[in-house]
């Protein structure tokens, strides 16, 4: 057909482009050779402020060269006068402005952005400021551009207020990006702190050792703009539940506490000539200046872990210089002193007694709760209202069935047993990919319900069986438990935190899958081992019980060990002190 | 007038520059026809076009204009054995009608007075009416069905017609505030910002046109804005409608539940379900009722996402939300674009495309009669308004053009009514004044329609900076005025609304009727069979019925050819020696429209300035692209 519009075939263009390309390389490489030369010469002129700017405009990420324009960029600044300075300075940052229309997330591009804005004379960061709005406009989650952005409001000062307004506006036109939320998390307890508790004397801690709150309140946020903020938050997770960004900011408003660091318990055995001391986080005794003071006098002694795998412990013992507390017709008054804290707790040995102990007799609260705060629970409660609503309408969002478990352990962890359970099994239906986070979730949440009970009931018999554990935790809170039933679980070892378990005499596990017994280790008093039905298959998954002393009972009927030949002689071998085996 | 002839032969002539012919002269021209483009207009784009206030003035002076009729001049010695005449209509104001003007600032800029001074100089020709207003003041909403009636009695009456821009009362005496209102004298001076479409549509963002702008480059000829909010008018109050994820999270009127249920529902219509399928053929809102949404969430459905009525079967409701979602998110927070120097802007890129793929343009310029071959039925060749005989082998033609015996329109015929607003303030204030809202409206009264309003800003250079241009569009029950003044007297403070709120002031306005476009039938026309018939505007938001239509028109005349295929870069295009000054000027046209789009939109005043005579100057290589034959009077 006539008239019709010719155009360059495919071939030809393609051709075109390829000379072009070629033409292009060649360039390139002489200048970046020129470049390579004239900083091997140490020449530091104008020609080579072009040189670079010309190769770094179509490669902003040529590291060398940025480090060679500062270094000429330095140059200049001894030489020239301020003005001069500010104007070099300023067509920098123009050509900058260039480069990160290129490549808006180039390493190279931001970090010298930073550099020169640190060393402009007269910096204008308001259009700093401006820049970054406009890039976190194209792109919200820019990080270069973030963190770019947090060196302009820190040198600049921004207000708070101002940045927190700038998250308002960031979150509206898109509440699935974390940055913001993250970021306002970081304004708000500068904006809004908490206000300080008024020292009034029924709120002001007792001075006497040990202080009983648990809680510190440096990340708070004062009651007022947190309800705003669950406001914001429920907005954003009733109109997308799918999204992460607000549920995690969620998990932050609603548990920022922090247990305080401190001695939760000494115990003190007199046959063994033992003290045993846990700490409310894990610590390395050895060097946060620990000091025993028996009867008056400091001793000498040497703290352990009670396994060599750890360095840091919420348990450590130590054992008294042999015959100090043997005689059982003495008295002793003991006290251990964190001398950095500062704070220490003493505990009596009185006579006639084998053993002692000084802790507090914790409460849910104090043990548990850390990981939400401690909100009016007037609060909490109208927050797993509005979670109850949401999950009515969405009941297979695994982000709300979390939230939810978490809020009603917070608020009455032993009364919402069977629903946590419940959601919990829902959960793991609906992710399966994160079953096993689930469950070992769940058996956490077992562990400290089982300690609660045992708390309240005052025994020293922790047992928690047919509860689908599949891990083990809190194993400082049992420092004093001398029976411990695990059966019918699905556990696959006793971890070496296990040894923490200082009094133990009565293990009972069977009916689990348990391969290792690494932390039956070096347990001073443990009488019996039931293992009835695990998964024991060598000798060697045995060997960690040759360090506990009193081992007189173990059944292992029922594992993969029992068909190997002439087991029976080698355990007499391993386990001399074993008078009843059971194969 | 220039004496040039135009070539005695092209493969199509196309008559009238509306969106529907124009893309069909650049899908022909971009494939190789000769085309031969003709509006018997000044302007681009017939009733598609946009004007300068002052352009508007003088359509509207012409609309008014009694039409003389041609004196029917014999081309029987042009006709040659076996054909047949053809007279076309000379006169298509036919498709215009119960246009109505207020103006209801004052008509020259104010020397500073006190609102003291005002009783006096209150006068003019629409005082009789403000003080018909004034009087039924205290009377508030139960009268106010019966004051709009009276109004309209009262403008039949005391009105003249509205010839002018009427002079009316004086704006400080219902505003004692400071606040001076543009008077119409500034209007006229600020005229050339103004851009005011005859069609208020928007373009879908995933539509049929936006589509074939982009698959065709036509795209590059003009810049487009984010309509940024969709706005009801619910229970006396303009709302937000919360539409995209953003919106309904920051929605205060919303409660978190409703919000939920919100997400759930839009989520869940994207796909077809058999639940829906069961409500097929009953109404859309019984479906909505039946999801347990709330009255409130029921309303931002049916009436600004679905814009349906309370009748619409369900499969359509729900067939025009899911285009409502597939659209949101393309390019904003909205599904609409709204290209920047109005609508007029879109037939004349296509123009655009057609002259720099060899097409010739003629404004001013008609078709007298046709010349019918009696034995095949087919135009051969058309007397222009010269007295030029032109053979061709396809005639395109507007609809106007034709008279109403030849072709086939649905009965009774179809109008949609339009109010074009000049206002001082938007519908719903925000933070930002650049706002571009789509404003959905149910019927405000049980006789009246559903109105749809776009409210542009200036920064869609469709206004001056300081107002609004305010578009209402319904298919008509009565007269645009009948249709729409009830909502505009109550969304906006005119001298004939009861005031005490905060409303936006309308500054001047304009009614009319326009035939709708779609009222046209496909087959059944009596005319040769090479000659095709292109509707007007349609009352629809979107462009999809002309964009089909031109498709269609254009496989019919070019059955194996790709409709619109992309235009080739300009450095692509190769240039011989032969054809060289035209074309190569136009590449170069090409290139500097290519440096244009890369510019960011202006915001500054300076810039904007610089933009318009950019855009003059677009318009005068456009008459150059005519290669000088564009008749010049």
């Amino acid at each position: 057909m006539h008239g019709r519009v010719k155009i360059k075939s495919t071939a030809q263009q393609e051709e075109e482009k390829r000379k072009e390309r070629e033409k292009k390389l060649k360039i390139y490489v002489a200048a970046r050779d020129a470049c390579f030369s004239k900083r091997k010469d140490g020449v530091w002129d104008d020609e080579a402020l072009q040189l670079t700017q010309q190769l770094l405009s179509s490669n902003p990420d040529f590291a060398t060269l940025w480090n060679y324009r500062r270094e000429i960029l330095m140059h200049l600044e001894t030489v020239k006068d301020e003005d001069e300075v500010q104007k070099i300075y300023e067509a920098e940052l123009f050509f900058l402005e260039s480069c990160l229309k290129v490549n808006p997330k180039s390493y190279g591009s931001w970090h010298h952005r930073g550099w020169v804005s640190a060393r402009l004379p007269r910096p204008d960061w308001a259009r700093e400021l401006s820049l970054c709005d406009r890039c976190l406009s194209l792109d919200d989650r820019n990080f270069h551009c973030w963190d770019y952005r947090r060196m302009v409001v820190k040198m600049s000062g921004v207000p708070v207020d101002k940045e927190l307004e700038f998250t308002d506006r960031l979150i509206g036109s898109n509440f699935s990006n974390y940055s913001s939320w993250h970021y306002r998390s970081t304004l708000l307890p500068l904006l809004h702190p908490e206000s300080p508790e008024p020292p009034s004397p029924s709120r002001e801690p007792p001075q006497s050792s040990p202080p009983p709150s648990p809680q510190t309140h440096s990340h708070r946020v004062c009651e007022e703009q947190l309800l705003k903020e669950y406001e914001l938050v429920q907005n954003a997770f009733f109109t997308d539940p799918n999204d992460q960004s607000a549920w995690f900011y969620y998990r932050w408003l609603l548990g920022r506490a922090e247990r305080e660091e401190m001695i939760s318990c000494v115990y003190v055995s007199r046959d063994e000539e033992r003290v045993a001391v846990a700490f409310s986080r894990p610590v390395n005794a050895q060097s946060v200046g620990l000091l025993l003071v028996l009867d008056g006098q400091p001793q000498r002694v040497e703290w352990r872990s009670v396994h060599p795998r750890f360095k840091h412990s919420p348990v450590w013992i130590c054992d008294l210089p042999p015959g100090t507390i043997s005689d059982i017709t003495n008295e002793h008054n003991l006290t251990v002193h964190w001398t950095e804290k500062p704070t220490h707790r003493d505990c009596a040995l009185y006579t006639g007694r084998n053993e002692s102990w000084c802790r507090d007799s914790a409460t849910d609260q104090e043990l548990f709760r850390s990981e939400l705060s401690v909100e009016k629970t007037s609060v909490l409660q109208s927050e797993l209202q509005s979670c109850n609503q949401l999950q009515e309408l969405e009941p297979l969002n695994k982000w709300c069935l979390l939230t939810i478990i978490l809020l009603m352990r917070a608020l009455d962890p032993l009364g919402y047993e069977k629903e946590t359970l419940a959601h919990f099994q829902t959960l793991k239906e609906v992710d399966s990919m994160r079953s096993a986070y689930y469950s070992d979730l769940c058996s956490k949440f077992m562990i400290e319900n089982t300690i609660l009970k045992m708390e309240y009931a005052e025994v020293r018999v922790f047992s928690i069986s047919d509860k689908n554990l599949t891990t083990l935790c809190h194993l400082d809170q049992l420092l004093l438990v001398t029976h411990i039933n695990l059966s019918s679980n699905q556990l696959q070892r006793l971890p070496p935190q296990f040894a923490m378990l200082q009094c133990l005499e009565v293990l009972e596990a069977d009916n689990n899958s348990i391969e290792s017994l690494e932390g039956v280790y070096h347990l001073p008093k443990l009488e019996e081992i039931l293992l009835r039905n695990n998964k024991i298959s060598t000798l060697a998954d045995l060997q960690p019980l040759a360090s506990c002393p009193k081992l007189k009972r173990l059944d292992l009927r029922g594992n993969p060990i029992t068909q190997t030949s002439s087991i029976e002689s080698q355990l007499a071998e391993l386990l001399p002190s074993v008078t009843e085996l059971l194969l | 007038m220039a004496a040039e002839d135009l070539p005695s032969e092209f493969d199509v002539i196309i008559l009238g520059t509306g969106l529907c012919e124009s893309v069909v002269a650049a899908a022909c021209s971009r494939v190789g026809q000769r085309v031969l483009h003709l509006d018997r207009q000044s302007y681009y784009a017939s009733n598609w076009a946009s004007f300068t206030f002052n352009g508007l003035l003088t359509w509207i002076q012409e609309q008014q204009a009694e039409s003389q009729p041609d004196e029917v001049q014999d081309w029987s010695g042009q006709v040659e054995e076996g054909e047949d005449l053809i007279y076309l209509s000379q006169s298509d104001s036919s498709s215009i009608s119960n246009l109505q003007v207020f103006c209801y600032t004052s008509e020259e800029d104010e020397e500073d007075d006190t609102p003291n001074t005002t009783e006096e100089e209150k006068g003019g020709g629409a005082s009789e009416a403000t003080e018909a207003a004034d009087s039924n003041k205290e009377d508030e909403e139960e009268t106010e069905k019966q004051e709009a009636e009276e109004q309209v009695a009262q403008d039949e009456g005391a009105e003249p017609e509205a010839d002018q821009p009427c002079p009316s009362a004086d704006p400080n005496q219902s505003e004692p505030v400071k606040k001076k209102k543009i008077s119409l004298a500034q209007l006229v001076k600020e005229g050339r910002r103004f851009n005011i479409d005859l069609v208020s549509k928007l373009m879908y963002s995933r539509g049929s046109l936006v589509d074939l702008l982009i698959k065709s480059n036509v795209s590059r000829y003009a810049e487009f804005k984010n309509v940024s909010r969709i706005l009801t008018y619910r229970q006396g109050k303009v709302e937000q409608v919360p539409c995209s994820r953003a919106d309904v999270f920051a929605s205060r009127q919303l409660s978190v539940i409703e919000k939920r249920k919100l997400m759930r529902f839009l989520t869940s219509c994207v796909e077809e379900t058999e639940d829906q399928q069961a409500y097929n053929g009953r109404p859309y809102l019984e479906f909505l009722s039946d999801q347990q949404l709330g009255e409130n969430l029921q309303h931002f459905l049916l009436y600004s996402i679905a814009m349906a009525t309370e009748d619409t079967p369900t499969e359509v409701g729900l067939a025009s939300t899911r285009h409502f979602l597939r659209c949101l998110g393309r390019y904003g927070n909205t599904p609409f674009l709204f290209p920047v120097y109005g609508l007029g802007e879109i037939p004349q890129c296509f123009c655009r495309m057609c002259a720099v793929f060899g097409g010739i343009y003629c404004l001013r310029h008609s078709v007298r009669c046709l010349l019918v071959d009696k034995d095949t039925n087919r135009c051969k060749a058309v007397i222009d308004s010269r007295g030029q005989r032109i053979s061709c082998n396809h005639f395109v033609v507007e609809e106007g053009y034709v008279d109403a015996e030849r072709k086939q329109t649905a009965t009774p015929t179809r109008c949609v009514s339009r109010a074009v607003l000049i206002t001082d303030g938007s519908v719903l204030p925000s933070d930002s004044d650049q706002q571009v809202s789509m404003v959905t409206i149910p019927p405000v009264e049980a006789e009246l329609p559903s109105v749809r309003m776009v409210e542009l800003c200036s920064s869609t250079m469709t206004c001056m900076p300081g107002t609004y241009l305010v578009h209402l569009t319904c298919q008509s029950v009565g007269s645009a005025y009948e249709d729409l003044s009830p909502l505009v007297t109550r969304m906006f403070h005119t001298t004939e609304s009861s005031d005490q709120e905060e409303r936006p002031s309308v500054l001047w306005c304009l009614y009319f009727n326009m035939v709708d476009g779609s009222g046209l039938e496909v087959e059944g026309h009596d005319l040769p069979s090479n000659m095709y018939l292109c509707s007007g505007p349609d009352g629809a938001l979107g462009h999809d019925h002309t964009i089909k239509q031109a498709e269609l028109i254009f496989q019919k005349i070019l059955p194996e050819e790709d409709f619109c295929p992309p235009a080739p870069n300009p450095e692509d295009i190769i240039y011989d020696g032969e054809n060289g000054n035209g074309n190569s000027a136009e590449g170069e046209e090409l290139k500097d429209d290519e440096l244009k789009d890369d510019e960011e939109p202006k915001e500054q005043e300076e810039e904007l300035k610089e933009q318009e005579e950019e855009k003059e100057e677009e318009q005068g290589l456009e008459s150059e692209k005519g290669q000088g034959l564009e008749t010049e009077e």
